[in-house]
């Protein structure tokens, strides 16, 4: 899983965006869309290479109740895992 | 109901510097004097954006033949829209690239044949493969992320680790090693295209090793023909379902190769709003869902899967679209294809080249 201490951010050619049509956040990159849903496209909108996993979640939990530890790094594995998201290999 | 497009191909011309003999562009090109004007394409980026479209590919034959191309480009960046820029190079100067990327093209999918020089100019019927190596510079120096493509077949086949190794030289993100499709130029090629069991074979661990080695660098695709599969590819995730084609004429397909299908009514994009084509079009909902299945896709547990495999290929090898893709091992037509995997011929048929 990803360490509490990296700093996430979109993979190079990986957009950000709301979508009228679908009434849904999405990210874009080069061979596709994935659709996201509101929690999700809150936690990649922190992913600024700055802010730590440990700090975007504390973000989120001003916003959604019940967050747990391990919520927000499960998320970005699952990003990272489709090309969306990258750490350093240092971070 | 079907659910909206994410996806338009917008094939902006037929026109191509490059003579590939596995070209999916149909038999009967379009000419230049029927292509869309900058206002047709722009009026069908709008519709397509309020439809529900965020990606466009724009891609032809060679879309740099279209000298709009940058206002293009731009109109679909402006919509919201994620600009994919499909091409073989030739043409693709720093000043071009540069103007391109200002106007929000995001990435660029560039072509190689071999990596072999003299191999990727036979291929390409003409001297291009240089142009394409100052062409990914370009690509690079403009900071944008690169797909480099490149179509195997028998005539290349071996050349996998050689293109894995330029395609890093390159500085690739991305490499996609497909294998032919047999449409268009690619059928008329077919025996000289497919590649022999031996060369599969030895490309599999080149592959495996590269992917190991270059693992959070560079992404390796490697799509082998679906011949030699036991089922069919989901081709385009469904008839109708996820992706629409704009020919350069405006004709609106539901998948790039569909002009083949003689008894399909295409409906043009200036003729149509593409919302009704896409929604409501015979062309559209010719073969949307499980409706139209015959026996074995009808009763198969596999149907919402892959969706009964390929139309086209349906048609091109057993003459109805509405049978199942006989490269299904279940289909009674399946001897077609288990044929065409032993056919051999060495002579290319050139695209556009009579």
């Amino acid at each position: 899983m990803i360490a509490v201490g990296a700093r996430p951010r979109m993979r190079r050619g990986v957009l950000l965006r709301y979508d009228r049509v679908r009434e849904r956040h999405v990210l874009m990159y080069p061979e596709g869309v994935l659709v996201l849903n509101d929690t999700a496209a809150d936690i990649v909108a922190h992913c600024d290479g700055g802010a730590t996993v440990a700090e975007i979640t504390a973000t989120l939990r001003l916003r959604y109740r019940g967050v747990r530890d391990n919520d927000v790094a499960a998320v970005l594995d699952r990003l990272a895992g489709r090309g969306m998201i990258e750490v350093d290999a240092h971070g | 109901m079907a659910e909206p497009p994410f996806g338009l191909l917008a094939e902006l011309t037929h026109r191509c510097p490059l003579h590939c003999p596995y070209c999916s562009n149909p038999v009967e090109l379009v000419r230049r004097a029927d292509e869309l004007t900058t206002e047709q394409w722009r009026d069908t980026l709008t519709q397509a954006s309020e439809l529900g479209v965020l990606q466009v590919h724009l891609s032809g034959g060679e879309p740099l033949a279209r000298p709009d191309l940058p206002e293009i480009a731009a109109h679909a960046a402006d919509l919201g829209c994620y600009v994919n820029l499909v091409t073989s190079g030739l043409g693709l100067t720093e000043q071009r690239m540069a103007d391109l990327a200002a106007r929000g093209v995001a990435h660029v999918q560039l072509s190689v044949q071999a990596a072999d020089a003299a191999l990727a100019d036979r291929i390409a019927g003409t001297r291009a493969h240089q142009h394409k190596i100052a062409a990914a510079a370009v690509i690079k120096s403009a900071g944008l992320p690169l797909t480099v493509n490149a179509v195997l077949h028998r005539a290349n086949h071996e050349q996998v680790g050689p293109l894995i190794e330029l395609a890093e030289r390159l500085g690739a993100d991305r490499l996609e090693l497909a294998n032919t499709q047999y449409y268009g130029w690619g059928l008329v090629n077919r025996s000289a295209l497919m590649p022999t069991e031996d060369q599969l074979a030895a490309a599999t661990p080149v592959v495996r090793a590269a992917r190991e080695r270059l693992a959070g660098r560079m992404e390796i695709v490697y799509v082998v023909a679906d011949y030699r599969d036991a089922y069919p590819k989901p081709c385009m995730h469904g008839w109708g379902a996820r992706q629409l084609t704009v020919a350069p004429n405006g004709d609106v397909l539901p998948c790039p190769a569909a002009s083949v299908l003689p008894d399909l009514e295409l409906d043009n994009v200036t003729r149509r709003p593409l919302a009704e084509i896409w929604y409501e079009s015979t062309s559209f909902n010719a073969f949307r869902g499980t409706d139209w299945m015959r026996e074995p896709c009808r009763s198969c547990v596999r149907r919402d899967e892959d969706h009964g495999g390929c139309r086209c290929q349906a048609y091109l090898l057993t003459g109805d679209a509405a049978n199942t893709d006989p490269v299904c091992s279940l289909s009674p037509h399946h001897d077609v294809v288990t044929k065409a995997l032993a056919a051999t011929s060495e002579v290319f048929t050139m695209r556009g080249v009579s």
